[in-house]
Formats: structure tokens, sequence, C-alpha cells
């Protein structure tokens, strides 16, 4: 892999994911790329819909791994992310093992004696039989290495974030009973944000950061080419040119690439021909979220529908 | 080429990215990976690895065009010559003769760099303004005034001096060629001038906006002119966001200490009160409540101005702010404050009790009898004024008494030490009263004063 030439490399990264129905840019294919050959997370920032969390998938896909997705909430902490132990586990056993104690420190003749005796057990408790592993321990834990996807990290807690951090440098945890825990195969990491807020900088340092944007017009087509075969090439280009007029309008919610997705499959289900005003306006509703956002689009439709033939013609 | 990626990363810093040694490291191993050869793939590495946000990537890949956007040597003039050079012998033999005699047989003893000019190779020119340039340290230019010196200096180091003699030489001997160079020369003077301008633009971005920040910073808010207004604005927004990423921490600090012994046996019911979990006391810190009294009469305004701007911007840190303005009476101005874009705001206040001039007795009657509940023991009082009351009654009586109900009062004053207490000014009186008592001219002080008052709520 190493001896490749890197622009070579970079569209093999392209053409795999694009087997895994994931159409990439060149900048998402570098960023993969790189993140692979010089083992950092790669932070991918964008607006809702872009793809952010397929990329994980495609990647896992790719490579044929498996994937663990961690999504992050408001008051998500190392209980949930990372592991817990058997609380019950451990005193079902204490319980079952209460005889065995008393034998155990029925031959100790002193009060100090005994103490040393349930010393030496005590670890018995503390160790890795006892441990639940979350999706972070997972992750490390997995042999042969995986794609671990954290998700929407701007919704979890800023105190979140910094125990990331070691997970994020070095692949390892610390957990204080047990000692350091290293990954086996460093996993693939991908966080992604939708920038609810900003994030820290000692986390942005630690990884690639890859901003996706909505996607220029051929891209776009080659995306709902990929995932919608059965459109016609004229209803596409048409589609999509209206997609990208209507993105031109102050929305509150702008439609993303999930979104043309969707309306590429509705259409087809109505088996739409072509674009024309009252098929629009039926279907808008697949596009455009808010109320407010469908009365502010609907005058526009037919001028849009009229630039996205015209551009047709020239494109 | 190693070299050159250490100058783009000085020149990033200049465009405003913040790289840091670690990230020069990452950024150079991702530069090892892919290579230099392509282009578009050393970009992508880079704004991956160096941008942390949309906004730096937008300023780093301008950075990236212009810092590998070697300047022309010379526009179109060596693209006429080159072709008389090099086809002239065979296709236009009118002008040719010339320029033949000339460009056959290049005279002995002329110097490198002459010949170089005159052999037209322009890569050859390029890359030795580049080196030459690096030689200068071009790099270190941090003002546009310094763009003289850096020129002398590149032309120096590639030997004008000889070439000046070699010019005085031919125009003695071969005026033609003579002629030929002085053209040459120009056009690279020109290509040389083109290369320190973009310097300055790579490197010195940066530190002149630091100067200018600087000066901004220490400039009286009360004397800035009107073009001014607008980068102050800037400059208190950024302040608001520093002191916003300085005091906006998680307000649960204590997590370890003394337990908490009713919320640990609730806990651990289920285990029969055995504490699995244990659950600590936790000291919770209360945010700022901040009461501003602002006086916005002729002199103190602009000052009031910035002053609210800070502590409005500042939501994430502050809990909950009253503001309040006054010169002969005082009204309520914080819905107008968190309403409207902060021109509009001000200029209604203004219209509203702005321009007269102030009665601080008055005003503070004002606030006693409206607004006097709005303090608690949690609260800080700032009042922002010259205290100068026009020889009116200071009514010192109500701010003892606004004092009492308050956390901290706190007097800031636009004017220097050295007035108070001159002429109608009751800051003396007024003084006893305060926790505090600062000088609050510029935005620096500005700056200070908010952050202790936030600071001593941490």
């Amino acid at each position: 892999m190493a001896e490749q030439k890197p622009s070579t490399a970079i569209e093999a990264v392209e053409s795999g994911l694009a087997a895994q129905g994931y159409i990439a840019s060149r900048q998402i294919a570098t960023a993969v790329y790189l993140s692979q050959q010089i083992e950092k997370p790669i932070l991918v920032e964008g607006p809702a819909g872009v793809g952010k969390t397929e990329l994980a998938k495609a990647i896992a896909a790719w490579r044929g791994m498996k994937m663990i997705r961690l999504q992050c909430y408001e008051g998500l902490d190392e209980a949930k992310a990372l592991y817990e132990w058997k609380y019950a586990k451990q005193l079902l056993y204490t319980q079952i093992l209460k005889d065995k104690l008393g034998e155990v420190l029925g031959g100790a003749q002193t009060l100090d004696a005994a103490l040393d005796q349930l010393h030496d057990f005590g670890d018995v408790f503390f160790s890795k039989e006892f441990v639940e592993p979350r999706p972070l321990l997972q992750a490390l834990e997995h042999p042969g290495g995986c794609v671990l996807l954290i998700d929407e990290i701007d919704k979890s807690d800023a105190e979140f974030e910094s125990l990331l951090l070691e997970i994020l440098s070095d692949f390892q945890v610390t957990i204080p009973e047990l000692g350091t825990v290293s990954a086996i195969t460093p996993p693939t990491v991908i966080l992604t944000s939708n920038s609810e807020r900003d994030l820290g900088d000692a986390l942005k340092r630690r990884c690639l950061h890859l901003h996706i944007g909505f996607p220029e017009q051929r891209l776009e087509e080659r995306i709902v080419e990929s995932r919608v075969p059965n459109i016609s090439q004229t209803l596409r280009r048409q589609m999509v040119g209206f997609i990208h007029e209507i993105r031109s309008l102050d929305l509150k919610k702008l439609p993303s690439v999930s979104e043309t997705i969707d309306w590429a499959r509705v259409l087809v289900l109505l088996q739409a021909s072509e674009l024309d005003t009252d098929i629009v306006k039926d279907t808008l509703n697949v596009l455009l979220k808010y109320e407010a956002d469908i009365e502010a689009a609907q005058p526009q439709i037919t001028t849009f529908i009229a630039k996205a033939a015209r551009s047709n013609v020239f494109g | 080429m190693r070299e050159n990626i250490h100058r783009f990363f000085r020149a990033a810093r200049g465009a405003g990215v913040h790289v840091s040694p670690a990230e020069s490291i990452d950024a150079m191993r991702a530069v090892a990976q892919v290579g230099v050869s392509d282009r578009t793939i050393l970009r992508d590495a880079l704004l991956l690895t160096l941008a942390k946000s949309q906004d730096e990537k937008l300023a780093l890949g301008d950075c990236f065009d212009l810092f590998f956007s070697q300047p022309e040597p010379r526009p179109d003039q060596p693209e006429v010559d080159r072709e008389d050079g090099s086809q002239g012998t065979d296709r236009s033999p009118s002008s040719s003769s010339a320029s033949e005699a000339g460009e056959g047989q290049p005279p002995e003893g002329l110097g490198p760099l002459a010949q170089m000019l005159l052999s037209q190779d322009r890569n050859a020119i390029a890359a030795a303004i580049a080196s030459a340039s690096g030689a200068a340290s071009l790099s270190d230019i941090r003002y546009s005034t310094q763009r003289g010196i850096f020129s002398s200096r590149i032309l120096d180091a590639m030997g004008l001096q000889r070439l000046r003699d070699d010019l005085d030489e031919l125009t003695a001997t071969n005026p033609a060629l003579a002629e030929r160079l002085r053209t040459a020369l120009d056009a690279f003077r020109e290509a040389v001038r083109d290369t320190v301008a973009q310097g300055l633009a790579l490197y010195a971005r940066e530190e002149a906006e630091n100067l200018r920040n600087e000066i901004l910073r220490n400039a009286p808010l009360a004397r800035i002119e009107r073009r001014q207004v607008a980068e102050m604005r800037a400059l208190i927004r950024q302040i608001a966001r520093r002191l916003r990423e300085r005091y906006s921490k998680p307000r649960k600090r204590q997590r370890r200490g003394h337990l908490d012994v009713r919320r640990t046996l609730r806990r651990n019911a289920a285990w029969g009160g055995v504490p699995f979990l244990t659950a600590w006391k936790r000291k919770h810190r209360d945010r700022p409540k901040i009461v501003a009294l602002c006086d916005v009469s002729g002199s103190v305004a602009q000052v009031s101005d910035f002053f609210l701007l800070l502590i409005h911007s500042l939501h994430e840190v502050v809990d909950d702010v009253s503001s309040f303005a006054f010169s002969s009476h005082l009204i309520d101005v914080s819905d107008i404050l968190e309403s409207k874009s902060p021109e509009e705001a001000m200029a209604e206040i203004m219209s509203k009790v702005g321009f007269g001039s102030s009665d601080y007795g008055s005003s503070l009657v004002d606030f006693e009898k409206e607004f006097m509940s709005t303090l608690t023991p949690r609260t800080t009082v700032i009042v922002l004024g010259d205290a100068r009351s026009n020889n009116l009654d200071p009514r010192a009586d109500i701010l003892r008494r606004i004092s009492e109900r308050s956390k901290r009062l706190v007097w800031l004053n636009p004017e220097g030490r050295l007035a108070w207490g001159f002429g109608d000014s009751e800051m003396p009186r007024y003084a006893t009263f305060c926790s505090i008592v600062r000088q609050c001219a510029t935005a620096q002080q500005l700056e200070r004063a908010v952050s202790d008052i936030v600071a001593t709520y941490q």
C-alpha cells in the first residue's frame, strides 16, 4: 500500500467508497487516505444530511470491518461511553462466595491475618471479568481493528471531550483499577459534528479536520445516480439543478443530500418523467421541513424549474 | 521543499491560522505521505491537518495559493524579447541585427546577474530571486515601511553592484546591449518588488493586525474617531469572546471532597445500601448577576456604549444583566439592548435619555424608587460615569443603600484619577461607598475591569 503513488492510492479510496455507494469528493478521499496513513482520527463537520455518518459506514463496509457507533448526547459519561463495573454480578458473586469466604477467613487466627487474606482476595472483584465494555473500550479491544464512529460529538458535554483525548491521540484508555488498555489494532476513528457548539482546541488538534459542504452539481448527480439507479438522466439533472436553485434561497433549513435522495426516490415512485410545477408543489414537503420554508419557496418554483431546464440544455 | 513547507507554516500563522508545533509535525507527516508532486493533493493535505474550522480553511486556502504562486519575473516583455532573441535570427531581419550581435556572443567579463538577465532565462531568474530572498530572510518582514530595505537587500545579494559596473562599461562599448540590459533590469526590479510585496502579504499580516489592535486597545474610548468605531466594536467582541472562554467553564467544579451521605444512600438503595456508587458534595458557583448604571451624557456616552456592548455579549458567563442608562433621569434599557443591534439600540437610548446634562442625584432617586428590588445580595452593581453632577445634590446616601443591598459596588470612571474631586466631580464622596473604584478609559482597562468583576464569582 505504501509503495503506491499517493494519487493512485487516493483514487483507490475513492473507487472503494464508490463501490459501497458512497460518492466521495477528492477532499474526502484524501482525508480517508491520510487518516489511515498517519493514524489520526477524522473530525467531520458540515450541515445535517450531507453524509457524515454515511462516510463512516461506507469506510467500514469497504474495509470489511465492524463499525462501532457511539451516539453522543448531553450527559453522556464515562460509565456509558467507556466501561462500567458489573455491580450486580459483583454483588451476586460475593453472596455466592460468602461461605467460601468464611472458609478462607476461618483459618486466620487474628483479625490482622484475616484482613491480609481478604486483601489478597479483594482484587478478584475488580478484574477484567467484571468490566462491562462500552463502545470506546469495545473499539480498542476489537481484534483486527474496527471503525469507531463518535457521532454528534458537539452534543456531548465539554468534560466528555477531555475523556476522548487519550483515546484519540494514543488509542488507549486508563482504568484506575486495571491499568492502561491499549488498542490491539488502532481503530479508524470518525467524529462528526454539526457545529452546535465550538469544540475544544485540544480535541481539534488531535484530528484531521474535514468539512463536508453541499456537493457540486456534478457530484450530487453522481450521488443520486448511485443511490437511485432507476431514475432517468434528464430528470436527475433537472431535479439536482432545481435543488441547487432552492439552496440559493434564504431558508431555515436548506435541503441536503439526504433530502435530494429521498426526493429522487419519491419522483421515481410517482413515475415522473420530468419536473413540472404540479409535481414539485405536491412533493415539496419532502425537500423542505418547515412550513415557512415551503411558503417562501412556493412562488419561485416555476422560475426554478425553467432555470434548471435551461442549465440542463447547456450543461 | 522542507524549507518551503516551514516557510508556509509561518505564512499560515500570518494568515491567522494557529499552527502549533504539534500541528506542524502532523502536517509534515502528512506531506511525507502524499509527496509534493501533486499540488492539489498537497493543498488538501495541508488544509486537513492545519485548518481547524471552515474560516481557517478559507484563509489557509488563499494563503496556499498566494504562497505557491511565484510572481512572474517579467509579465509580457520577456515573451516578446525571448522570441526576438531565439527566433529573430531567421524571422525578423530588421530588428534582429542589433540584438543578434549581443545575443550571439555574450560579451566576456559580464557578471552572473547580467548574463542571466541577458539570456532571458525566466526560471533561473525566479530561482535566483527566491534564494536571494531566503538569504535576505524575507520571512522576517513585518511592516510595509520595510519594503524598500528588503528590496535593496535582495538586489544586493544578487549582485546589483556588479551589474551597475557592467552597465557603465557596456554603455561605452556596446550601447545597444546596454539598452537591452537596462530594460531587463527595470523588469527585474519590478519582479523583486513583487516578491517583496508578496512576502509582506504573507508574513506581515498578523504583526500588522496585532500592532493596530494594540494601539486601539490603549486608545481612550471617549475620543476615538468615527472610522475606528467599527473596528473598536470588533475588538470589544473579541474581548467578550475571550472572557466567555475563560469564565464559561462548567459550574460543577468540586467533584470530590466531602461525601454526600444522603445522596449516596439513596443512589445505592438497590444494592441494599452497600455503597457501590458514591455521591460527592458539590459546590455550586453563582453566575454573576450584574446591574449596570451607565451615564450616557455627552462626555461618557461613547465609553458607556462599548461597556454595554461588552456586558451584553457575555450571555454565557453572566446570568442576568439589567442595564440602566441615565443623564438627567434614569430608564431601564435592558430590553432595548437585548432586542436590537448594538447600533440601533444605542441610537434609541441616546434619543430617550442621552445628551442631557447629567444629574446623578435625581438619577439615583429614580433608581431607588423603581428598581431597588432588582438588587440582591448576589448582585454586583457597576456604575459607569464621571461623577460630574453639575453641582447638584449628589445623594450619596442612596449610593450607600445600594452598596448595602448588593454584593459589590464597582465604580468605573473614564476620567483620570487626577481629575477626581476637582470642579464638580463628586467622585471622592461616592468612592466611600464603593467596593472598588477604577479608571476605565481604554478597551484594555475595560477588559480588566469586567474580567475582575466576573472572576469574583468563580
